[in-house]
């Protein structure tokens, strides 16, 4: 843990090297999700509801999921670039440390220009949360908390599936961007509204619904059962196959000799 | 002109290399078209009257839209051009008896063109083919057709000029990250990227509709699904042609003023 703050702090000073580049990064990053927001704003200035969803109450989601998304990106960045890492052979590097292959790639690389999208999460909130007529008890907050923390490591277990399917291709797969790209994209609206087939692959296979959707559903009263609170906790379970997967990849990696 | 048409022609043959990344690009294609559909039909069981297209005309726009988003997202970047400029490989380029201008817009056109036509085709072979409400439909008579085809080349062409600006403001900054990002956003956001023109409120719309962008995947994806149609459509093309030219006349200029100053440092 000691060794990762090091990490942290040292890609957090070369970052800040170039202040310029940076912050304009990071504002480019804001405004990519930004004009997203501008669109769904558009669609419900037109449409004013869509499956008895209003307008702030998707904020709380669209919020939730850019922000979960974002620290998970910030952080697992190492994930995301592994095609990179293991083409040019620096994975090889890592291998012959005496440190686990999983910590490694996660303090590789670490960008924190994804601060421009975390900052209008943090902004959307601001704006959802008193206005989302959600009245805020200690259990409302808590699965709001549940939904970010539990969703972040829900997208981190994506990015790792991601670089393990690596070892069997060695270029990146863009298919998997349906889900990390995608599940960002479209989490923007309670995953419902996809239709039932689409969100039950969401709850059972790829569990982007389970952070998203059902806790939505009990923050708007619409579920009073508890078990809508948790079910983000339930996710995390997607983290023990994804490191499996990974683990199974590494077991048969060649490495690319160069 | 016989040099341009074999630089198009390496370029072209270039970019078809990449079949297996096309594939993969293919599956995600499929998935985001069928997601985009799926959310505007649950808008439009909300309130059907409130759509401002058919909805079978947003089927086609949103499935034409990724058949040929290669040819129109403004965030493909040439990385060999950009690093022509920052590095001073320009210079070379300088001597060749060509117009450099002409060179790189030939380059970007036919990377573009490579890329779309190798995902278009099972892309729009798949959107024929899905159940119905998802079905793509074809433009209403053969002249909707040509239209679509003339404003395709006309957006196409749009689009590399306009960035071809971004390349030329390199001679300038040398930094292409941010403002680059910045720029790719708004003009994809305005050009209908992540919303169709018709679904912006009415006064953004009426500004947005002469901008430059319009002049990008609007138009064409507007007038294959027929929500732009008849005398719309040849107006639609006039105002494609003249953002066009002065689009080109601009980056021409632009272009000629950098490299009079260009210094190139030695190494």
């Amino acid at each position: 843990m000691q060794l990762y703050i090091k990490f942290f702090a040292m890609h957090l000073k070369s970052q800040m090297q170039y202040k310029l580049s940076f912050f304009l990064t990071a504002l480019g990053q804001f405004f990519a999700s930004f004009t997203v927001l501008l669109g769904v704003y558009f669609m419900f200035s037109r449409f004013h509801e869509v499956e008895g969803f209003q307008f702030e109450h998707v904020l709380l989601c669209f919020a939730a999921v850019l922000m979960a998304y974002s620290i998970a990106e910030m952080f697992g960045r190492g994930f995301d670039q592994f095609p990179q890492m293991l083409g040019n052979g620096e994975f090889d590097r890592a291998l012959v440390r005496p440190r686990s292959v999983i910590f490694q790639v996660l303090a590789a690389k670490m960008d924190f220009t994804r601060f421009g999208r975390l900052f209008q999460a943090i902004l959307v909130f601001c704006y959802a949360i008193p206005n989302s007529g959600v009245i805020w008890t200690w259990d409302k907050v808590l699965a709001l908390l549940l939904m970010v923390v539990c969703g972040s490591l829900i997208f981190f277990a994506l990015f790792i599936v991601y670089a393990g399917f690596t070892f069997f291709t060695v270029e990146g797969l863009e298919f998997m961007n349906i889900f990390t790209d995608g599940g960002r994209e479209f989490g923007r609206y309670p995953f419902s509204i996809y239709g039932k087939r689409i969100l039950k692959f969401l709850t059972f296979v790829v569990p982007l619904a389970l952070f998203q959707y059902y806790p939505l559903l009990y923050l708007l009263d619409r579920e009073k059962n508890m078990l809508y609170m948790f079910t983000p906790v339930i996710g995390l379970l997607f983290i023990i196959p994804s490191c499996a997967f990974f683990r199974i990849g590494l077991r048969k990696y060649k490495s690319t000799g160069s | 002109m016989k040099k341009y048409s074999a630089l198009f022609r390496i370029r072209f043959i270039n970019s078809l290399q990449y079949r297996a990344a096309a594939l993969a690009g293919l599956a995600t294609q499929f998935a985001w078209g069928f997601m985009e559909i799926s959310a505007f039909s649950a808008f439009y069981r909300a309130n059907p009257a409130a759509f401002p297209m058919e909805f079978s005309q947003t089927v086609s726009y949103i499935w034409m839209q990724q058949a040929f988003l290669t040819l129109f997202m403004m965030w493909f970047w040439e990385y060999d051009i950009a690093a022509s400029i920052i590095e001073g490989s320009i210079a070379y380029e300088m001597v060749r008896p060509l117009d450099i201008y002409n060179r790189w817009f030939c380059q970007i056109t036919a990377n573009r063109l490579a890329r779309a036509a190798l995902r278009c085709a099972p892309i729009l072979i798949f959107a024929f083919l899905v159940p119905e409400p998802y079905r793509m439909t074809l433009p209403p008579d053969a002249a909707q057709l040509f239209l679509f085809l003339l404003s395709v080349l006309l957006a196409l062409c749009v689009v590399v000029a306009f960035s071809m600006l971004m390349y030329i403001s390199l001679f300038y900054t040398l930094s292409p990250t941010g403002v680059r990002l910045f720029i790719a956003v708004i003009s994809d956001f305005f050009a209908g990227g992540i919303v169709p023109l018709p679904f912006f409120p009415a006064p953004v719309r009426a500004v947005a509709e002469w901008l430059p962008f319009a002049a990008m995947q609007n138009m064409p994806l507007r007038i294959y699904s027929g929500n732009i149609a008849g005398m719309d459509a040849f107006a639609g093309i006039g105002l494609q042609i003249f953002w066009l030219a002065a689009l080109l006349a601009v980056g021409r200029l632009m272009m000629s003023r950098a490299l009079k100053r260009v210094i190139v440092q030695g190494g």
